[in-house]
């Protein structure tokens, strides 16, 4: 275990390095000059030039990449030249907002999916596992925008119950902060909702067919009991997997969903930062949610070796 | 919701790639087709793929054509669908925003196999340091966000219908080599594997020869999925204004139009988002009912 | 018993007295259509950002409903003999949200930071700017090279923005993270693209006419949606509302809707000498082929369509209500019999060429109903919709043969044309270089006269607009939409949301 967990922790920073390498290589490629675009309306031709020489835009790539580099070596991600504030702090104002968001959407996934999944494997076979099925299906195929769109519509714009957008901080009016979540967090809690039924379904059915299921019911143990305390503890710990897996995408995963509500969290940052080729904010986020999603990638993977002493071999 | 789509692949084909491989051999069509949501699908399919074919027959109007006179109309008689902000029937619109989502979807998909496929076999098959490097690769891609990789390749290529697929097919590329390697380490250890590299066989002539053939069931089932992912990610990046150039329709590009007008000509945004899903449901049914025509512990 | 009644009393008095009390603090919330870029008036590079500033930098001078320019923090002017210089008299009293005094130090120390601060976005329009002189505590002398008459203009712009001193100099390059400033509120806090919370200044020299007590800033780029946080009373106040949505608000009695026609212009400039494309295409080589293209549309129809008729059309660079809009070059009426015979006189009765345009809802409706009008005189138009950082790097390059693009507009009309039609200049994505030209527009930048300046525009007027290096289609009107219970609002045709003489009924 220790060896196993010694090499995926050393696998950790290549490949960070080639992630970072790759996006920094990507961000080079797109066309358009950062410093035009900072520049504004007025374009200044001594504005322009004053920014290229702030972002190093007159170096070749590579010493641009280095420089960078060993900014992160140091704990300096950089600074957006677009907003004047170091990417540091942008990760750390934007993390509260991403996580609250995330962590919302993955409660709501929790508790319409596993209950789903768990009915759909009991009464399988039944309107109720239909049901079930159709949710997940529409779950997976509906896009994230465009429930976004029609949830502003019904709820905001005719029901008038919620409001369409606009992130309040919690410490500020925690209601008004859950109202602005709620549906932000239920889109993107839907499509995970979906994956986390369909898994909870096919583990449960394979766990109740399996023997010592069997043996508890032969003994005469409640159905009710079989399944939720016999059945249901051992298909838990892929599904629980799977959802911190969601969770490491969630961090990056709601561009659009952030775009149509306008949360200020990482998806919006990260997007703007492209659209503006402000450099070192897209470097620095992606590196976060990357070292996040491949952690929480790894502790997914040893909850899994722990709970399955087959897998530890591999 | 790609990465949705990936994980769910990635973990299941693991599992599933060897019992798949014997299971492919037979009547996999005849199977999916006696399946009623599977059965589904397909007809939808088909029956969009149709539409976009026959579209100059179908669409009542040309879908660029537009009426100053008749903007942002709501549905009638003459246009069943209503008109868009600049006159255009939505129908026929629709209709041929069939061409670039499926396109979209099948093109990135192919270019996603065709890269990523080899790859992976080639790490899965031949092991060691190589292996260890792409695997890396891999990882390193699929760490960065995929919606993030597919809006910079597209604003790098330049925003139009092609580019889009392209950047979506290589942004969803490490998935299928990740499940190729995986599902090759798995058959590679397969008994007429091993005894096809013992009677001397080239190592590419067992590797496509032997392994490949056994390897399609999850990849197909996963291409099907990516399908639906695909057609999805072209509709975020037209949202974004990535995708299909300006008149020309994709439903991608129809719903960013429409979200400006939600409030005054809901119609717009309702039958493009609409087709979306409905397409995009299709595929998922029909890859559901392929991984358990193939699997042969739901037969 | 009496002195529990007693307590009981003064205790609901001071319960009545707080709820007064929180009732007084007023907050006006306000959905901006972008994320402001840096606040540093030196710096600061945005449409948007501008509209913050209104509330929270005062400056030298102001422009009013008709544009004329009125003192802010100036109290008088003059102009020296020879138009060379420009003598401010300060107003007395002002202090900076610091407490420090604003005087002639400051505004001289203010002047110099914008003209030699690396990366001023100011210092190209105070170029002529020589020197500043102090010539007493509150009087400043401004030294210019030549005459320039868009002078004031730029004052009552943030060139005209002076800041502390004192916090400048501690801040530096920062300055725009706390700003501090002499306008009707100071600033408070500012969370990336989310909010921008500014707090009213108790010692402001106006302070009678500011009724607010906070200003919460929000920017929305959705216009749906920050129409919905309208609605929903999430917000006071938007701006740039949707001309789709005008309607809808006009029968809701809740809101009030004020608009007036911006001092930009939406146009599309063609690529007539910036590169090697100018002379692959008959559009950019030949001034038949672009009168003929001129032509073929039908502004009022754009406007409709595009801007469901809430824009005025235009042919200029001003608006037609503007004092320095040329009359002997009046709007053409769309002519397509003339245009195509005008194409058939230049030899391509089938011209092609591309139309590159941002990926904006509203260009991307402008270039689709151009593309629909010039198909009817013959014109073969292919939209390229194009991210807008590559778009301005493309436009720049001269990798175009058009494109659509906006301009936010300046008091002065020698801020919606030097840049643009003068050779060599940053804006002149055109490529438009002509001598004549030039020295008419030199010549309108020294003339302080105002009807020998109308003539010169209209001089410009003549040949810029037979040239045609831009097409103007329209000038567009800002949408503002409130609750009814706000009041003493002044649409300014600059856009900018002005807060004092603002309140809640």
């Amino acid at each position: 275990m220790a060896a196993y967990l010694f090499r995926r922790i050393a696998q950790i920073v290549p490949t960070l390095l080639f992630a970072s390498i790759l996006i920094f290589g990507l961000q080079q490629l797109l066309p358009g000059d950062p410093a035009m675009v900072l520049a504004g309306e007025e374009r200044d031709p001594a504005v322009i030039a004053h920014l290229r020489e702030t972002m190093h835009l007159d170096r070749p790539f590579p010493v641009r990449y280095l420089y960078w580099l060993g900014g992160v070596v140091h704990g300096d991600l950089g600074e957006s030249l677009r907003m004047q504030q170091p990417v540091r702090k942008l990760i750390a104002d934007k993390l509260p907002v991403t996580l609250e968001l995330a962590s919302i959407a993955i409660v709501i996934a929790l508790v319409i999916g596993i209950p789903a999944g768990i009915v759909s494997a009991v009464r399988r076979g039944t309107g109720w596992d239909y049901a079930a099925n159709l949710f997940a299906l529409w779950g997976l195929s509906t896009p994230n925008f465009w429930l976004g769109i029609m949830l502003i519509l019904l709820f905001s714009v005719t029901l008038g119950w919620l409001p369409a957008s606009g992130y309040v901080s919690p410490h500020e009016d925690l209601r008004a902060n859950l109202a602005a979540m709620i549906m932000p967090a239920f889109v993107l809690g839907n499509a995970i909702a979906a994956v986390l039924m369909r898994h909870t379904r096919s583990a449960m059915l394979q766990v109740l067919s399996s023997d010592y299921v069997r043996t508890a019911r032969a003994k005469g143990v409640r159905e009710r009991d079989v399944v939720l305390k016999h059945a249901l503890r051992n298909a838990l710990i892929p599904v629980i997997t799977l959802g911190a897996l969601e969770f490491g995408t969630l961090l990056s995963g709601a561009v659009l969903t952030e775009q149509v509500f306008t949360i200020p969290g990482f998806g919006k940052l990260i997007v703007d930062a492209v659209f503006n080729r402000d450099y070192a904010v897209v470097q620095g986020v992606v590196l976060f949610t990357a070292t996040a999603y491949i952690v929480l990638n790894l502790v997914a993977d040893v909850l899994y070796a722990v709970a399955n002493p087959r897998l530890r071999t591999r | 919701m790609t990465a949705i789509v990936e994980l769910e692949a990635v973990a299941d084909a693991r599992a599933e790639a060897a019992q798949a491989a014997r299971a492919a051999r037979s009547g996999v069509f005849a199977r999916l087709a006696r399946r009623p949501a599977a059965a589904f699908g397909l007809a939808v399919i088909v029956l969009f793929v149709a539409l976009a074919i026959a579209a100059p027959l179908v669409a009542p109007y040309d879908p660029i054509a537009t009426s100053f006179s008749a903007v942002r109309k709501a549905p009638s008689a003459a246009h069943w669908f209503g008109t868009d902000e600049i006159g255009r029937d939505v129908l026929s619109r629709v209709i041929f925003g069939a061409r670039a989502s499926l396109a979209a979807g099948v093109v990135s998909v192919l270019i996603s196999l065709s890269i990523g496929v080899p790859i992976g076999l080639f790490a899965g098959y031949a092991g060691g340091t190589i292996d260890m490097l792409i695997s890396r690769v891999t990882d390193a891609l699929l760490a960065c966000p995929f919606l993030i990789l597919a809006i910079a390749l597209a604003a790098f290529l330049g925003p139009n219908l092609v580019n889009a697929m392209i950047a979506i097919g290589i942004s969803a590329t490490p998935v299928f080599v990740r499940l190729a390697r995986g599902t090759t380490l798995a058959v590679k250890a397969e008994e007429f594997v091993l005894a096809a590299r013992a009677i001397g066989n080239a190592p590419w002539r067992v590797a496509f020869r032997h392994v490949l053939p056994n390897i399609v069931p999850p990849l197909l089932v996963q291409a099907t999925l990516a399908i639906a992912a695909a057609i999805i990610a072209e509709a975020s990046l037209s949202f974004l204004g990535l995708g299909e150039q300006p008149p020309q329709p994709s439903w991608g590009s129809m719903l960013n139009t429409a979200k400006n007008y939600i409030d005054n000509a809901p119609w717009m945004a309702l039958w493009p988002g609409l087709s979306i899903f409905l397409l995009v449901l299709s595929f998922n049914l029909v890859g559901d009912g392929l991984r358990d025509a193939l699997d042969p512990r739901h037969a | 018993m009496k002195s529990s009644w007693r307590r009981a009393l003064a205790s609901l008095g001071l319960a009545l007295a707080l709820a007064a009390g929180a009732h007084a603090q007023t907050t006006l919330r306000i959905g901006l259509a972008e994320d402001p870029d840096v606040l540093d008036p030196t710096l600061a590079r945005s449409f948007v950002g501008r509209i913050v500033f209104s509330a929270l930098c005062d400056k030298l001078f102001d422009i009013d409903e008709k544009l004329a320019i009125v003192p802010q923090l100036a109290q008088s002017y003059q102009w020296a003999p020879d138009n060379k210089a420009l003598t401010i008299r300060l107003r007395p009293g002002v202090t900076f949200h610091d407490g420090e005094k604003l005087d002639a130090a400051a505004v001289k120390y203010s002047l110099e930071r914008h003209k030699t601060m690396p990366g001023s976005n100011r210092r190209g329009e105070l170029a002529p700017l020589a020197s500043v002189d102090v010539v007493d505590p509150m009087t400043v002398r401004l030294n210019l090279s030549a005459p320039f008459s868009p002078l004031l203009a730029q004052l009552a712009d943030r060139a005209g923005m002076i800041v502390s001193p004192k916090a400048a100099q501690a801040e530096g390059d920062k300055f725009g993270a706390h700003p501090v400033c002499a306008g009707p509120y100071k600033f408070v806090e500012r969370i990336a693209q989310d909010r921008i919370v500014l707090e009213r200044y108790a010692n402001y020299w106006n302070k009678d006419a500011v009724h607010i007590d906070r200003i919460v800033y929000l920017p929305i780029p959705d216009s749906t949606v920050r129409l919905a946080n309208l609605r929903s009373g999430q917000l006071d106040f938007i701006e740039r509302v949707a001309p789709s949505d005008v309607a809808q608000l006009k029968g809701d009695a809740r809101f009030k809707l004020t608009k007036i026609t911006e001092i930009g212009y939406q146009g599309i400039t063609i690529n007539v000498g910036k590169s090697e494309r100018a002379t692959q295409n008959p559009l950019g080589r030949d001034p038949r082929v672009r009168e003929a293209f001129e032509l073929a549309l039908d502004r009022d129809g754009i406007v409709q369509v595009v801007m469901d008729g809430e824009a005025d059309v235009g042919n200029q660079w001003v608006a037609p209500t503007n004092p320095f809009y040329a009359k002997n070059v009046p709007i053409p009426k769309r002519n397509v019999e003339r245009a195509k015979a005008l194409l058939k006189e230049a030899g391509v009765a089938n011209p092609s060429f591309t139309l590159m345009t941002p990926t904006t809802a509203d260009a991307q409706r402008i270039a689709q109903v151009v593309q629909a009008m010039a198909r009817e005189a013959g014109f073969d138009v292919k939209i390229q919709s194009t991210e807008f950082a590559t778009s301005l790097d493309q436009a720049d390059k001269g990798q175009f043969d058009a494109y659509v693009l906006a301009w936010s507009g300046r008091a002065d009309p020698d801020g919606n044309i030097f840049s643009f039609d003068a050779c060599k200049q940053p804006l002149n994505y055109a490529g438009y270089c002509k001598p004549d030209v030039d020295e008419l527009l030199k010549r309108s930048r020294t003339t302080l006269d105002t009807n020998e300046r109308r003539t010169l525009y209209a001089d410009l007027a003549a040949v810029v607009l037979k040239d045609r290096p831009i097409v103007y289609l329209y000038h567009r009107h800002w949408l503002w939409a409130y609750t009814n219970k706000l009041d003493g609002l002044r649409p300014i045709p600059d856009g900018l949301v002005r807060v004092t003489g603002v309140r809640f009924k």
